[in-house]
């Protein structure tokens, strides 16, 4: 009986504590929210994600490609770097890709990835990205997910208002944020006031091949252009530029440039300045700047000098630019899918200045300014403003939107997404980041058509999020749904490099066309194979030109006698593959290069200068079949006075 | 004009479908293909299911020493001239309108079909068999046989990691309809003789 009884107790005690648990808030709601939280970042193994999101890499110089909502990583696009994954800026086809007017710089600071559009909608077609170091805009394809040009922009230094495209990617903008002097010149620091200039640059993007060409450049005062963001529906033909150090100081610009209460937004018109130069106007200037296009037929890439470029003086045109002040120093400027509303993100305040286009319109043609600029007009803060966004936030940054008439704003300092409504300017919805976010991003949330559903905060400071790896360690993405009134914390995942902005797109706008592999029959390279039975070697004097076929599991040749000592080997190499994902790999002994990574149908160089006598292995890098260990071949190498003829063969049969 | 010669030329003229679409199809599945691979069979060529998949289907089998599909086989020639030829003879044979003839051109029809199913089945033993002594990868049998590769003559088989399935396409069916009709056209005939019998005895 006394064990009855304590068995019913326990059994009681048990039950009365369960609806304790149950009971108390804390424990209820986040078991049941925390499974539903994971069904929603969840893609089950083989399905596929509903976004494509290309992050910068900030330092790393690349793109990244991650899947939303589930945070995973799909690819790394060599953009401004070197890859020595695929052999990219490393291989004869793609070091082209990193000429400057400053020689060969493998490398660049990779910030603002926009994605182009047609009527102010994602199209898909390419993505553009901004070197910010050594000034270039990248363009990439979106078929092939690969660098297909890089344009060097003259007169600028950190290339950081770029690359944002206008609404029917009529222009790609570049924007400087250090003001140099135009052109370049030896002459005191202390004298920048006044004399060093900011270099606005309009590239136009050929609409069928999307190449580029720097259509004009307007040369502004000395300020440094921070951020930009196209106008659309009807302010579009114009773009604005955020700006601080209007002080225009040289030195200690973390004090001397933080000392006006307010700086400016350029508001260009840009289709005004585009009649202009289309006119005759503007200045030819001396200039030089490498224009690098690769070829997707030749899997080359060539580069060519420039050495003109057509300038603008903003006094030569009046009415095609303005200045409206935005106090504390803007960083974002980010433009509604509406086209009304102009964001300004004063970085060292609590408060969004947001300007209205239309009042902006109205002041311009009522003529009411407030002085000028170096000759350009400056608006009146009051006649432009549409309204304050008492945020209750530090450190606005970027602002985002998701089409329900709703935005999405990061603040650095309190370290939090502030969602707030566009018009009422009132605050909705907050939610902390981990930590000290910079930019964030809503699919074609830059466009006016974005899709509200996940926002992607991008982090500066990471900390204690993941296990802990030493002292230097991956930033951190947090993705939040924003589907219903309240944003909601998903999932945090880590990012490579330091993404600055990211573009993301739906999924079926992208993959139906993704491209799967190179037609063999296509393939243009000047040492292309398209039959193992082409293959060649070409002595030019101590140059051997290799032309060298691969396909599951070998090299064809792959024996190879007859190289000398002091001989500049090029290993020609083409995959004579025709099915998605089987890339081949190559990779020689003692090779001052990296291994190339080699796609279905295509063509990929290297140089190998062979310094001793023996006989040498080379394989392919890439788990290629179940006999790819078997995939590797040999040269002779000889001493530099050999007699030994060249010679090649597979199998025994010697092809030559 | 009777149905039953409607009937007969008709079905006769349904061969000729044969020069366009496709008479057999052999597809393999794998994981790794998870859009397969696989060759369809018409009467005067092989063509990838998809335009690289012979060439994909070569590289893979050349592992365990199988030869190249051929470019092309002696089939290629003749196979047009029969079918082109059994039509012509069907159009006759309903012009003729003797229903003997139906179920006499029935018969040669199905024989032809039944030598070139046992054609097509030595070429897939040959093929599945006949391997390279130097192939890379040879797997044997519990018994210790050599293992063979051949695909099914019709219906699903797993060769090693693949699923190979051999299925008539299109061509054929409308072939296997066409004679269908002939054989219906005899039937046909033979009514349209009882109500002309009839006639006369009436």
């Amino acid at each position: 009986m006394k064990k009855v009884i304590n068995r019913t107790s326990v059994v009681i005690s048990v039950l009365l504590a369960m609806i304790i648990v149950g009971c108390s808030p804390n424990s209820g709601s986040n078991g049941a929210l925390s499974s539903s939280v994971a069904e929603r970042v969840y893609v089950a193994p083989g399905e596929q994600d509903e976004y494509y999101a290309f992050l910068s890499g900030g330092y790393s110089g690349n793109l990244t490609v991650y899947g939303l909502p589930s945070g995973r990583m799909f690819k790394e696009i060599p953009v401004f770097s070197q890859f020595p994954t695929s052999g990219y800026g490393y291989s004869e086809e793609t070091k082209p890709m990193f000429e400057t007017s400053h020689g060969f710089v493998p490398w660049d600071d990779a910030h603002h990835p926009d994605i182009s559009q047609t009527n102010g909608e994602l199209d898909g077609r390419w993505i553009f990205i901004n070197g910010n170091n050594t000034p270039r805009i990248a363009r990439i394809s979106l078929s092939t997910f690969e660098t297909e040009e890089i344009i060097e922009v003259p007169n600028s230094a950190g290339n950081h208002s770029s690359s944002f495209v206008t609404e029917n990617t009529e222009y790609v903008v570049a924007g400087t944020r250090f003001s140099v002097p135009v052109p370049q010149r030896d002459m005191p620091i202390d004298e920048y006031k006044g004399n060093f200039k900011g270099a606005l640059s309009f590239i136009s993007v050929d609409p069928e091949h999307g190449h580029m060409d720097i259509k004009f450049q307007i040369i502004m005062p000395g300020f440094n252009y921070d951020l930009s963001h196209p106008g659309r529906g009807k302010s579009h033909g114009w773009m604005f530029f955020s700006t601080y150090n209007t002080e225009e100081a040289n030195s200690l610009q973390e004090v001397n440039s933080s000392q006006n209460d307010k700086d400016f937004i350029a508001a260009i018109n840009w289709k005004v300045i585009e009649e202009y130069v289309n006119n005759g106007g503007g200045t030819k200037m001396p200039a030089e700047y490498a224009h690098n296009v690769y070829d997707e037929s030749t899997h080359m890439a060539t580069s060519t000098m420039k050495k003109e470029v057509l300038t603008v003086n903003p006094i030569d045109i009046p009415g095609a630019i303005y200045f409206l002040p935005t106090p504390k120093s803007p960083h974002g400027c980010d433009v509604d899918p509406s086209g009304e509303y102009i964001i300004g993100s004063g970085k060292l305040s609590a408060d969004l200045t947001v300007h209205s286009f239309d009042k902006m319109i109205a002041a311009i043609e009522a003529e009411k300014f407030d002085g000028d600029a170096y000759g350009i007009p400056i608006l009146n803060y009051e006649d432009v403003l549409a309204g304050t966004v008492r945020s209750g936030g530090l450190g606005p940054l970027h602002t985002e939107f998701d089409g329900k008439g709703n935005a999405y704003t990061t603040f650095f300092i309190s370290s939090e997404v502030v969602k707030w409504e566009l018009g009422t300017w009132e605050v909705l919805d907050r939610q902390p980041t981990y930590y000290s976010v910079g930019h964030l991003m809503i699919p074609g949330g830059n466009s006016r058509k974005p899709f509200g559903k996940y926002v992607v905060a991008m982090n500066k400071i990471t900390k204690d999020r993941y296990l802990p790896v030493g002292p230097e360690m991956e930033h951190s993405a947090q993705i939040y749904d924003i589907s219903g009134d309240k944003m909601e914390l998903l999932y945090d995942f880590p990012t490579h490099g330091e993404p600055h902005y990211a573009a993301g797109i739906p999924a079926e706008l992208l993959a139906p066309k993704a491209k799967k592999f190179y037609k063999l029959e296509d393939n243009k390279h000047p040492y292309a194979v398209t039959t193992p039975n082409e293959v060649t070697i070409e002595r030019k004097g101590n140059e051997v030109h290799i032309s060298m076929a691969t396909i599951r599991s070998h090299f064809t040749p792959d024996n190879i006698e007859g190289i000398k000592v002091g001989d500049k080997v090029y290993f020609h190499i083409t995959n004579q593959e025709q099915d998605f994902d089987v890339p081949h790999g190559f990779a020689m002994i003692g090779q001052n290069s990296s291994e190339l990574l080699i796609m279905p149908g295509q063509t990929k160089s290297s140089v190998w200068e062979p310094k001793k006598v023996g006989v040498w292995p080379f394989y392919c890098t890439d788990f290629c079949s179940a006999l790819h260990q078997e995939m590797q071949g040999y040269i002779r190498v000889s001493p530099r006075n050999s007699s030994i003829a060249l010679k090649w063969s597979l199998d025994g049969d010697e092809l030559n | 004009m009777k149905k039953s010669k409607l009937l007969m030329m008709f079905g006769a003229l349904l061969l000729l479908p044969l020069f366009v679409l496709p008479l057999w199809n052999i597809t393999l599945e794998a994981p790794q293909y998870p859009e397969s691979i696989g060759m369809d069979i018409y009467i005067n060529r092989f063509e990838g299911a998809a335009p690289n998949d012979i060439k994909n289907i070569n590289i893979m089998n050349h592992y365990v020493g199988m030869k190249d599909i051929p470019e092309t086989i002696p089939e290629f020639e003749y196979f047009p001239m029969i079918i082109a030829g059994m039509a012509v003879l069907g159009v006759v044979v309903g012009l003729i309108g003797r229903k003997k003839l139906y179920l006499a051109w029935f018969i040669l029809m199905t024989t032809l079909g039944t030598l070139g199913m046992y054609d097509f089945y030595q070429w897939e033993y040959e093929y599945g068999h006949n391997l390279k002594q130097n192939a890379a990868i040879k797997f044997t049998t519990p018994d210790g046989e050599p293992m063979s590769y051949q695909p099914p003559l019709i219906g699903a088989k797993m060769i090693l990691n693949f699923k190979a399935i051999s299925m008539p396409r299109a061509g054929a069916y409308l072939m296997f309809l066409g004679m269908g009709l002939t054989v219906l056209a005899f039937y046909q005939a033979k009514k349209e003789e009882g109500y002309e019998e009839g006639l006369d005895t009436a």
